[in-house]
């Protein structure tokens, strides 16, 4: 049985940081995960950047819980797309987040991302990044502006179709 | 490279029915955790699925749970409870021989840090009634996970048939 899931790289910081880069992604594989857990100064949700690319190429359709009502909603034009975890102030945030058909160069690339976290919103999104380059590196950072924690982990892998 | 996904236990529910699914000594040496089940309950309650860690059954689980039923989107939340409710469960009432899915990730399951976890998941009756559920569960405990226990919240069993498989995952 060939192996199929694999891990690429792992971060854990060691102090507060405003961005966490996953670089070097090689194009070996099929399909991305990425794992994300911990918290952050100001709470929210993490943003990726594919590639460096800070245009307004990327949107969000998601759909989320607060605990007392439904949420449904579209962000268009960003300059980053909602994905990865939703963290919270001084409590644990989690998420994961799926990139399939990642390394392509004729497709636009889509990505699931479901968060959750300490107290946090139910979140479940799909993001679009208009742009048909195989994905090598992406760059989250807070959508508040504020840093990842000491300890925030996140976690890189690779699933591979053959 | 090192393959990073292991199946660690399967359990299946046998003839009678059984209060619980339970996982134990869960070894430390994973990451995360992933856990597919496909259950059905023996009662007609309609109550939810819900999990212990570490058998602790003190008012320490939260969650926040995102929901749809083919009408309407609710959600809800609940804190110091007992258990958390991570999905629905598949009544007896509904369609035979349907059973229901669900998807739990608990990241950093072995670490002192406070244990969240995700669950997606889904009844279906061929009919009317079914539910579509996204759940966020925190445990306020910084033990390591050892034990996972998957029961209904109206103390009903589970099925025949009902089972739930518990994958470890490596970032390393």
């Amino acid at each position: 049985m060939a192996r199929t899931y694999e891990p690429i790289s792992t971060q854990t910081l060691g102090s507060n940081q405003a961005s966490i880069t996953l670089s070097s992604i090689p194009g070996t594989y099929t399909d991305l995960v990425i794992v994300a857990n911990g918290a952050s100064t100001s709470g929210g949700s993490m943003k990726a950047r594919f590639n460096g690319d800070g245009g307004s190429n990327y949107s969000t359709t998601y759909m989320y819980g607060d605990g007392s009502s439904g949420v449904g909603g579209r962000i268009s034009n960003d300059a980053s797309g909602i994905a990865g975890s939703r963290n919270g102030i001084g409590s644990q945030g989690g998420g994961v987040m799926q990139i399939n058909n990642y390394s392509n160069a004729t497709t636009y690339k889509s990505m699931l991302s479901r968060q959750f976290g300490q107290n946090q919103i139910q979140w479940f999104s799909v993001g679009l990044w208009r742009n048909t380059a195989a994905i090598t590196s992406i760059v989250f950072t807070d959508e508040s502006s504020g840093n990842f924690t000491t300890g925030f982990t996140i976690s890189l892998y690779g699933i591979k179709a053959a | 490279m090192t393959n990073t996904f292991d199946k660690i236990q399967t359990v299946t529910v046998g003839s009678g029915g059984a209060a619980n699914i339970e996982f134990t000594s869960i070894p430390g040496t994973y990451t995360d955790l992933k856990i597919f089940g496909s259950t059905r309950s023996g009662s007609s309650s309609g109550n939810q699925l819900a999990l212990r860690f570490n058998s602790d059954t003190g008012s320490n689980y939260s969650r926040k749970l995102l929901y749809g039923d083919g009408s309407s989107v609710q959600s809800f939340s609940g804190t110091s409870e007992t258990y958390a409710r991570f999905a629905f469960t598949q009544s007896s009432t509904f369609t035979a021989s349907v059973f229901n899915n669900f998807v739990i990730y608990i990241p950093n399951y072995a670490t002192s840090l406070t244990k969240v976890a995700g669950a997606e998941g889904v009844t279906e009756n061929n009919a009317t009634q079914a539910e579509a559920s996204l759940h966020g569960i925190t445990w306020n405990s910084s033990a390591a996970i050892t034990i996972i226990t998957l029961l209904d919240s109206g103390s009903t069993n589970f099925a025949q048939y009902s089972s739930a498989t518990l994958y470890g995952i490596k970032n390393t």
